[in-house]
């Protein structure tokens, strides 16, 4: 399994999502995503509710409801193995090994009747083959390195007895137990408070350093992503709008929809002055225009827009999908 | 100029289980001015919430006073309290919890009216539908047909629905995306200054707090550490807290200003604060960065650091020095 001891796959990326789509009974929910991420390399997945952002990362970990959505198109490769196709058995090799995923509400997620002790465990003992010793000694190291205390009494606990970001840490030890090479991230701060958020986005940052792990994080934060991403993909409508290197794409966005974003900021506008507002809503999946699916609530639309797909903009690895580019 | 709105040494207690009791509130001042909007920020369980729910008497205070025409809202009950609540009206943060799923938009607007027998209810409704932008057409319609924000429209319509002075919005636009968020701080900036609105914003985002407010006070533990005009307390806050969680606001490069421009970013270490177990000495010296011996033991009174009555800046530090 391990694919990444082989050095042709050095240079490759990491994860590459190709052409992804996914489809409901009823309509398309993403259409032709396409990303890569290199080794060790944070990737921010903005966008607005429903724009397609959780379930993209979802589809990653083949965690999709089977009987709701399907994959019409596309390939995932993890480490050059497409892993868009594997049953169960082969997805659980990979899971929570080689990538792993925390998510929004630490509270939903863990189990409420296990002390953390064992969540955390669970990972090992499926894993590694380790003896029981052994797996305790490793549990105290992964609460340790996430900043946890990593007493005995500590391991006995339940959720309810910890804090919110206190749990939130526990979902990421669970998470970074086996060391992944990737860590799937769904708003894993926006639950917390501001200085709870700034110690969890430390802690993502100090695990890439140390193990060299990339992140897929899905956000609706500019500000985060801004701040901890090297890379940044926006999406829209289940399609990918932009994607580019953070620094270029918040200071020359091509799309109009990333510029808007950026401009409904209240810390990017004087205090007190009326914000730019996007009026209306992302249009939900079946009720997409066969253009650009922002068109209708661009303030910079031309008549084109809503009925042509728009062209790529490519400046380099910064690419938007715009018929009237913002820069 | 008399404020609107005083409160003064506002404290509530919870019981507990054990026979104890939670301070979820301990001794909170302000006034409010006719017009003004004040922003009320703090982390998690730092009682933001609590303080709105008491002032609107959602919850009865344990002790101090909340003064609102000539009346102490915080002992009043029965007739008084009815007439209190119509002229001071909330806003909650979650618009799909807070709207009866089974009435239509016109019976939950003009709710309000009824309990408070205002006359000619349908015209009064169509007017608050065009006041925050809503169609018509809206009237007939039931909560979940519409979007997160446009139900954030429906409860500002309804909260605004008998003409309060005061709202009382807490993390109002919390649950919105940005996009939408902009257009409901729009909104309420507007209503204030059309109708003279006062508005208690509390939210824990700083960024929105300061681009709405005139003034902020920052809550911990259950009490104001840092108080003062919104441009001054963003620009050089003087409480170790305020300066910490102002440098945890992410921000974007060149694009953001005030949050998080220059200052370097302090991570506080320790959890967000748990009431039951409070701390002895000034409250936040367990996570403070620039914590001395002093600390430990003696609790900092609110104080005036500068300013004078319009621009007062009060900060319960030991250490807080005037600007």
């Amino acid at each position: 399994m391990n694919l990444a001891a082989n050095p042709e796959l050095e240079n490759q990326p990491l994860l590459r999502i190709e052409n992804l789509r996914l489809e409901s009974a009823s309509a398309a929910l993403v259409e032709d995503i396409s990303l890569e991420v290199a080794r060790g390399e944070m990737v921010g997945l903005l966008g607005e509710s429903g724009c397609g952002k959780t379930i993209t990362a979802l589809s990653v970990l083949g965690l999709l409801p089977a009987h709701a959505v399907r994959r019409t198109n596309g390939r995932i490769l993890f480490e050059g193995q497409d892993i868009s196709g594997l049953d169960e058995k082969a997805l659980n090799l990979v899971r929570g090994n080689r990538i792993s995923m925390i998510f929004q509400e630490p509270m939903t997620s863990l189990n409420p009747i296990m002390t953390i002790g064992s969540q955390i465990g669970e990972a090992l003992e499926v894993h590694r083959n380790l003896s029981r010793s052994e797996r305790m000694r490793e549990i105290a190291r992964v609460l340790d390195l996430v900043g946890l205390p990593s007493s005995p009494e500590q391991l006995r606990k339940y959720p309810f007895e910890l804090s919110g970001g206190q749990r939130q840490r526990v979902m990421i030890a669970m998470a970074l137990a086996c060391e992944p090479a990737l860590l799937m991230a769904d708003e894993p701060t926006t639950a917390l408070d501001v200085t709870i958020q700034a110690q969890i986005l430390e802690l993502i940052g100090a695990m890439r350093k140390r193990f060299g792990m990339a992140c897929i994080l899905v956000t609706h934060d500019l500000g985060v992503v801004a701040e901890t991403c090297d890379r940044a993909v926006v999406m829209y409508a289940g399609r990918i709008a932009e994607q580019g290197s953070v620094d270029t794409l918040f200071s020359e966005p091509i799309h109009r929809y990333t510029e808007a974003l950026i401009g409904t900021i209240p810390a990017a506008n004087e205090p007190g002055t009326e914000l730019p507002a996007i009026t209306g809503t992302v249009p939900p999946p079946g009720e997409r225009p066969a253009g650009c699916a922002f068109a209708g609530r661009c303030a910079h639309a031309l008549e084109r827009c809503a009925d042509n797909p728009p062209p790529a903009v490519r400046r380099g690895e910064h690419v938007g999908y715009c018929w009237n580019p913002a820069t | 100029m008399t404020p609107l709105l005083s409160v003064r040494d506002l404290v509530k207690h919870y019981p507990t289980a054990d026979g104890g009791r939670l301070l979820a509130l301990d001794g909170i001042s302000f006034d409010l001015a006719e017009g003004e909007i004040l922003g009320i920020v703090g982390e998690s369980g730092c009682g933001k919430s609590t303080l709105g729910r008491s002032i609107m008497r959602l919850d009865t205070p344990t002790g101090g006073e909340i003064w609102y025409g000539g009346k102490d809202l915080a002992k009043i009950s029965g007739r008084d309290l009815k007439q209190s609540r119509a002229e001071i009206q909330m806003i909650f943060q979650d618009p799909f919890g807070s709207l009866n799923p089974r009435h239509s938009v016109a019976t939950i607007i003009g709710e309000p009216l009824a309990v408070h027998g205002r006359p000619d209810r349908a015209e009064r409704v169509r007017q608050l539908l065009d006041l925050v932008g809503l169609p018509q057409s809206a009237a007939k319609r039931l909560p979940h047909q519409f979007s997160g924000g446009q139900r954030q429209r429906i409860a500002i319509a309804r909260a605004l629905a008998i003409n309060p002075r005061i709202i009382v919005a807490d993390e109002a636009v919390s649950a919105l995306d940005v996009s939408i968020q902009s257009q409901i701080i729009n909104l309420l900036a507007e209503l204030r200054r059309e109708f003279g609105l006062s508005i208690i914003f509390i939210s824990h985002d700083l960024s929105v707090v300061r681009h709405i407010s005139d003034r902020i006070a920052v809550m911990y533990f259950g009490r104001i550490v840092e108080q003062g005009p919104a441009g001054r307390v963003f620009e050089n806050p003087k409480h170790p807290y305020t300066r910490a969680l102002l440098s945890a606001v992410p921000g974007i490069p060149g694009k953001t200003n005030g949050a998080n421009g220059k200052r370097e970013r302090i991570v506080l270490t320790g959890d967000v604060p748990n009431i039951a177990r409070r701390p002895g000495g000034c409250l936040f010296h367990p996570r403070c960065f620039e914590m001395r011996e002093r600390c430990r033991t003696d609790s900092p009174e609110l104080r005036l650091i500068d300013g004078d009555a319009t621009t007062a800046r009060l900060c319960a530090c030991h250490y807080a020095e005037p600007a």
